[in-house]
């Protein structure tokens, strides 16, 4: 339980006025970043700016409008680099590492596609990854798997939703060549011990791959910290636009790794018959790139940083804590995960008790209470689970007390709804 | 909900005390049905009476209230019906909820209690929802070929005398 003082600081959002969809219609409570979160005005504006000021295509021009077009997403990697603490032994980013795809489903597809080659997966070999993935780090290993012949082998989760070192121990074995694990579940919000997990990835010899779409918008990520090689996620998530994503990963990998997509932007010279590789990241971003997106990408981050990734950190982990806490208090609510508040890294997912979550969240929408409601492209964890379907909310640092008290009075409209007073 | 025009209690009646949800016995023929995005599924089952019309309709399965409302209240509406006038009315079910047929006087006419399912044409997330029942149905009655040319098997299987619906 949070105490009066901790209250008091989560009462209110002093940040809903940054974000122009929360500010003009304030009887709107958004409990869905997990899914995407809303946008301030910064990045509004500076995907405005490059089209007002820059616009042109990068890369190629030979004119002052392409060079700066070039340049702003150059200063874009090195500053996501920084971000995420890749930087080399003197403290520079290193830009060359951030290859921009269009989200992190399309990263992690990415590597599904590349990686194999670069490790010799074959049949015999393991992909490990986790019950509770995304289906964008399913479905790519799942293929991967079948085209070489290896077998995919899943961690477990223990009865309090964590991957034990046992568990860690008994699936990462020789065999391993490949683990790709996501750093926060989109459903139950628990945070793995990625750390642990790479550290017997790299004992086994087996690449670290990480699915960092719902750590990185709301934990202070490091990947030397993390110690894993390839790190996926999203700008959408983060207040940036739509249609940006991220893949980091160590360059003598990236190198290493073939062409994803092929065509313009990703050569250095072709011939008839054959053709020479740019040099990473350019190697993976083949055709015009979302240059503005990943101009007001870069805004998102300076917007995410002037607040402070610890603030951040610190009021999120308090809104969680309430919602689970609220939650718990429901006797109708039933919550899929941790009953512990401070697990919970943004999402909570829950179930009201003889209603079906697309109800729930259709009743909650009749007050314009934004949550998610299925299985969160999630189904082998809710199979797992034994859960057909779930509710889903998750707070970001502009929400407030007052968004999850405005929750919980809709759970009970839902509830008189279907069972009277 | 005061004023909730979807979740009255005619609705919740319908979802939370179906009167045609059970396992029927002998049925001329069953159809699944499935959401795979929300979990729904259900199975519907009709029987034919000797002159084709559908005697009886039930189903069973796992949804949401939608779903589940949307399938008692069909089933209702399907008894005494021929096939080929079950399948124009899943035809102007599904018009309604997409939002292309509006004339509240007409679906209330035809669709009797489904047509307050009309407002879900606003809740584009729940169209599946709505439809499954009634997809279910029609799928079933066109792949056994009751409603144009009836099918050997059923026709054998419901003693059926085919009264000149369109081959």
């Amino acid at each position: 339980m949070l105490t009066s003082e901790q209250l008091a600081a989560i009462e209110a959002s002093p940040y809903k006025a940054d974000f122009p969809l929360l500010a003009q219609h304030p009887e709107v409570v958004f409990l869905d970043s997990a899914a995407t979160a809303q946008r301030p005005e910064a990045v509004l504006a500076a995907e405005r700016t490059f089209y007002e000021t820059m616009n042109a295509n990068p890369l190629r021009g030979l004119y002052r409008l392409s060079v700066e077009a070039t340049a702003s997403i150059e200063q874009a990697r090195n500053h996501i680099a920084s971000f995420i603490g890749a930087v080399d032994a003197a403290g520079k980013p290193q830009g060359s590492e951030i290859v921009f795809t269009r989200n992190a489903s399309e990263s992690l597809n990415l590597v599904a596609r590349t990686l194999p080659q670069v490790v010799g997966l074959g049949p015999g070999d393991d992909v490990v990854i986790s019950i509770m993935e995304h289906h964008s780090n399913i479905i790519p290993w799942q293929q991967a798997c079948a085209a070489t012949g290896a077998n995919l082998v899943y961690l477990r989760l223990d009865d309090d939703y964590t991957i034990t070192p046992a568990e860690m121990e008994a699936k990462i074995g020789p065999r391993a060549k490949i683990v790709s694990v996501t750093h926060v579940s989109n459903v139950l919000g628990v945070e793995n011990d990625i750390a642990s997990i790479a550290a017997r990835a790299h004992e086994m010899g087996a690449t670290m791959v990480v699915d960092g779409a719902q750590s990185v918008p709301h934990l202070s990520v490091d990947v030397r910290q993390l110690g894993c090689d390839l790190l996926a996620f999203s700008a959408h998530k983060m207040g940036g636009p739509m249609g940006i994503g991220v893949l980091w990963g160590k360059a003598e990998l990236l190198d290493a790794m073939p062409p994803f997509l092929t065509g313009g932007e990703m050569i250095d010279s072709v011939t008839e018959t054959d053709a020479v590789w740019a040099p990473v990241p350019q190697k993976f971003e083949a055709g015009t790139q979302d240059a503005a997106g990943s101009y007001a990408f870069d805004a998102a981050l300076g917007y995410l940083q002037g607040l402070g990734m610890g603030q951040i950190e610190q009021r999120e982990r308090l809104l969680a804590t309430y919602l689970a806490d609220q939650l718990s208090q429901l006797d109708f609510v039933r919550i899929v995960g941790p009953a512990d508040g401070t697990r919970h890294i943004g999402a909570v997912a829950f179930n009201v008790e003889g209603i079906h979550p697309h109800d729930v969240a259709s009743i909650l929408d009749m007050s314009d209470v934004c949550i998610r409601a299925g299985h969160h492209c999630a189904q082998p964890l809710l199979a797992y689970l034994g859960e057909s379907s779930t509710c889903r909310a998750s707070v970001a640092f502009y929400n407030d007390k007052q968004d999850i008290d405005a929750l919980v009075e809709g759970l009970k409209t839902v509830w008189q709804v279907f069972n009277g007073r | 909900m005061a004023g909730n025009p979807l979740y009255n209690a005619q609705f919740l009646d319908h979802a939370q005390h179906p009167d045609y949800k059970y396992q029927m016995d002998d049925p001329t023929m069953s159809h699944e049905g499935v959401n795979p995005s929300c979990g729904d599924e259900l199975t519907f089952s009709v029987r034919l009476a000797a002159d084709g019309t559908i005697e009886e309709a039930a189903f069973v399965g796992s949804g949401c209230a939608i779903s589940q409302a949307s399938a008692d209240m069909m089933s209702d509406l399907m008894v005494d019906k021929t096939p080929q006038e079950a399948i124009e009315l899943c035809e102007l079910f599904k018009r309604m909820i997409r939002g292309e047929e509006t004339d509240v006087d007409l679906l209330e006419e035809q669709l009797d209690e489904a047509a307050m399912l009309r407002d879900i044409a606003h809740m584009p997330a729940r169209v599946k929802c709505a439809e499954l029942a009634w997809r279910t149905l029609q799928e079933m009655l066109e792949e056994n070929g009751v409603a144009g040319a009836m099918s050997a098997t059923v026709s054998a299987a419901c003693n059926h005398n085919h009264d000149g619906e369109d081959a």
